[in-house]
């Protein structure tokens, strides 16, 4: 059983490998149907495992498939980790992606002609698989570096989808540029990932769980010798979580990541990669216990977290936006699990978010095809007015408007909730599973979401952390606000545009999906009932011993009292405004400049700009015109270097070529020889008379001393 | 009678010879110049002849021979040279003939 483990990559991987290799040539149908056949057998493998795990007495099993990296003591195996933990993930991973890439063929199928390039479909399949991978690799590793290896993939392919349609967005960069952010934030968590397993490694001797594991035990007792060193290690990967799982403060690359399409959202923005950090916090549990502070920080910056990405949520008017803050908060709310040391409650959180946030994603994926469809629509019957409606008019209308879709209704935004309203007659199926996964998020019973958050606020109420206590029911109380409002924006009132009028539902392959999660989303409370706590033991196997927290009535209470009044005064507000596209949100109205500060995001964009962005190009500015241009080009190479070589050169040029060599060793010797050369000229006069004189002359001078000296 | 003295075929022989040498230093005609070169080799052979007569030595006539073959065979040899260059230059000047001055 646990010999099956490596199959759950190795599909994924095939599939990958069979649309890259053949994509286009299989056809769309095919090739969304292997991209799902090789998750669904994923799914397969994992449940074989929970089988595994049953028959073996829950115990954790370690299936080593290679020797990876052997250096010194360094011995990292590529090995798998099948545990109670991990199990739990990939049959979420797998379970809720086979769902979703089910979704996808349908989905992708519109958005591919929506922006014109049908070709990408099978690229879309081969990511969505590298995917899957990447985070199975994630959750199976039994040691840092192999989860480092599928932490960094998953990066990796958030980046390509979220640029999956790279040429597109704000002046033709907007996607691409969302794509960078999200991969730059999530470098920054990288960065403290590796250092905190530097230091792991560097202490412990080893980066695999058990082992690291079992040196901590063997630490505890002269642990007060060495606190800081738990705590570095642990606020290091608490940075990491930051950057993975949205974070205050690395979070804000998840609502820019929103330009991915739909089943990208929901997979790997609000299912599946960001609950990595979650994973591995809960998967290092016995480093943080060691670490109080850190555990405190971790509950504080979920809470705040939670907090934050709420309020935001209130002001957003892009449907997607408004979950991916959505998201951050109910990250916000595993982390501060996390830190309060509930971890069961994070994980189980994790799941039935993975089920309602999966659920929502793809249903706004579905509302946002309906509102395409129904501006589909509205040009169609423009064309057929002014064209005269022969019979393949429909066609050509699709290929009209894929043209001029930029230059027509340039301003028109099937994502803008002010443009929907009143599709609930419209939407026979997603107005039902968007219904059930609003309650579910906004935490009333006995949907899934009720049970999770309430363990997670039982545990700070237990913990007698007020402060993260009363941070999290503010954020429950603006979650179920800002849920009812987008409902009540969405699906009730007048439409406010003629797109809204005209929506149609989305077909059978993307609703079925929708309705597996719903039915998930309203039983995933099963999970863990109170009193019955099976998740709990099932985690307990591997998290250790657990207090199980029992079921506080008031508290309970009190939290769904609020959710209720959240939803009241949402209703109040939104139950028939905005009539119009132009009309102001009511609760602009009220809160004034405060609704703009939300919806500008508490101006964390604007802030980070100036504080960090702007500083980081003044100083790369600085570099690049002084150090660079002024101190190494102007001083050190011009001056210094071609400075110097200028001057020897031009000494020994002028100096020495032209002072010496020239004058001395070359004319010298030939201005000589021409003189001499002319004197000697002048006798040859070309007379012969004269050569004749000079003849007679000598044999006159020769003979005459040869006479006279005798 | 007396026979006349050797020290005037010596003393006629110097006049030839210098009016051999004027000639050839002043004339610019090339055969006058030849003219004069044959009556320096003359008065050579009068010197010869004049001093083979007073001692009676027959070596002295020998010699002129000689030189008459030697002085055919050099005016054989320059009227070559005069009419080559006259057909080159229609002129024979020496002073026009100065070609190789550098």
């Amino acid at each position: 059983m646990f010999n099956l483990i490596p199959l759950i990559i190795l599909f994924p991987v095939v599939g990958l490998l069979v649309n890259l290799a053949w994509g286009k040539h299989l056809g769309e149908t095919w090739s969304g149907a292997i991209a799902s056949g090789a998750a669904g057998l994923s799914f397969v493998i994992a449940v074989l495992q929970v089988i595994g795990l049953q028959s073996n007495g829950f115990h954790a099993v370690t299936v080593p498939l290679a020797d990876w990296i052997t250096i010194g003591n360094l011995n990292i195996p590529w090995a798998f980790q099948v545990d109670t933990l991990s199990v739990t993930m990939m049959l979420v991973v797998t379970g809720v992606g086979t769902l979703i890439h089910i979704y996808a063929i349908g989905y992708e199928h519109s958005d591919v002609r929506h922006n014109g390039d049908p070709d990408r479909y099978p690229r879309f399949f081969v990511y969505l698989n590298l995917f899957l991978a990447a985070m199975l690799i994630l959750v199976t590793g039994n040691n840092y570096l192999m989860m480092f290896v599928g932490w960094e993939g998953v990066g990796l392919c958030s980046y390509l989808l979220i640029g999956f349609w790279f040429e597109k967005g704000e002046n033709q960069v907007g996607n691409a540029r969302a794509a960078r952010k999200a991969f730059v934030a999530n470098r920054i968590g990288d960065w403290a990932m590796l250092l905190a397993m530097f230091l792991i490694f560097w202490n412990f001797g080893s980066l695999t769980f058990n082992e690291v594991f079992k040196g901590v035990d063997l630490l505890e007792p002269s642990m007060s010798s060495n606190p800081e060193l738990m705590t570095a290690i642990t606020l290091l990967l608490l940075i990491g979580a930051t950057g993975k799982s949205a974070q205050i403060p690395l979070y804000v690359w998840l609502p820019d990541a929103m330009a991915g399409p739909t089943p990208v959202s929901a997979l790997i923005h609000a299912a599946t990669m960001v609950t990595a950090g979650i994973y591995m916090m809960t998967r290092s549990h016995a480093l943080f216990a060691l670490a109080p502070f850190s555990q405190n920080t971790v509950a504080l910056i979920g809470a705040a977290t939670a907090f934050l990405a709420a309020t935001i949520a209130v002001g957003q008017f892009d449907i997607k936006k408004v979950l991916a803050y959505s998201t951050i908060s109910q990250l916000g709310f595993m982390v501060a699990a996390v830190g309060l040391g509930g971890y069961v409650a994070g994980m189980f959180h994790l799941v039935t978010h993975a089920f309602f946030k999966a659920l929502l994603f793809l249903s706004s994926g579905s509302v946002i095809h309906a509102m395409e469809h129904g501006e589909h629509a509205l040009h169609m019957a423009d064309h057929a007015v002014g064209g005269g409606g022969d019979s393949d008019h429909h066609a050509e209308g699709h290929d009209a408007h894929g043209d001029s879709h930029g230059a027509a209704s340039p301003a028109f935004d099937p994502q803008d909730m002010r443009n929907m309203g009143g599709l609930w007659s419209k939407l026979p199926v997603t107005k039902w599973v968007y219904l059930i996964g609003a309650i579910a998020l906004a935490g009333i019973p006995p949907f899934a979401g009720f049970f999770s958050k309430d363990e997670i606020l039982l545990d700070a109420f237990n913990k007698k952390n007020y402060l993260v206590l009363g941070l999290l029911v503010v954020a429950a109380f603006f979650t179920a606000f800002y849920m009812t409002r987008q409902m009540l924006m969405v699906f009730f009132g007048k439409p406010r545009t003629d797109a809204a009028r005209h929506a149609g539902e989305s077909p059978l392959l993307m609703t079925i999906p929708l309705m597996a999660l719903a039915a998930l989303s309203v039983l995933g409370g099963g999970l863990n009932l109170p009193g019955v706590h099976t998740l709990t033991d099932w985690l307990g196997h591997t998290l250790g011993e657990v207090e199980a927290g029992e079921f506080n009535i008031p508290l309970a209470a009190t939290a769904t009292g609020l959710a209720l009044v959240a939803i009241g005064v949402a209703y109040a507000l939104y139950r028939s405004k905005p009539a119009t596209v132009e009309e102001r949100d009511p609760l602009q109205g009220m809160l004034g400049p405060l609704f703009t500060w939300l919806n500008r995001k508490w101006y964390v964009d604007e802030i980070y700009k100036g504080l960090i962005l702007d500083r980081y190009d003044d100083l790369a500015r600085f570099t690049a015109d002084v150090i660079d241009w002024n101190f190494w080009h102007d001083w050190f190479h011009d001056k210094a270097v071609a400075g110097t070589f200028n001057a020897f050169t031009t000494m020994l040029a002028d100096g020495v070529d032209k002072g010496f060599i020239d004058p001395v060793i070359s004319h010298f010797p030939a201005d000589l020889s021409k003189g001499i050369a002319n004197i000697f000229r002048k006798l040859q006069t070309g007379y012969v008379r004269s050569y004749a004189l000079a003849v007679f002359v000598g044999v006159v001078g020769v003979l005459g001393y040869f006479l006279i000296a005798k | 009678m007396n026979p006349i003295p050797t020290s005037y075929f010596v003393a006629l022989s110097a006049i030839l010879f210098t009016l051999g040498v004027t000639g050839v230093l002043v004339r610019r005609n090339a055969i006058i110049i030849f003219m004069s070169v044959e009556l320096m080799l003359n008065s050579a052979n009068l010197v010869f002849v004049a001093f083979a007569r007073q001692f009676v030595d027959l070596s002295g006539q020998v010699f002129v021979f000689f030189v008459m073959t030697v002085a055919a065979a050099e005016v054989a040899v320059g009227l070559a040279l005069i009419v080559a260059i006259f057909r080159n230059k229609q002129s024979i000047n020496v002073d026009e003939i100065n070609q190789l001055k550098g």
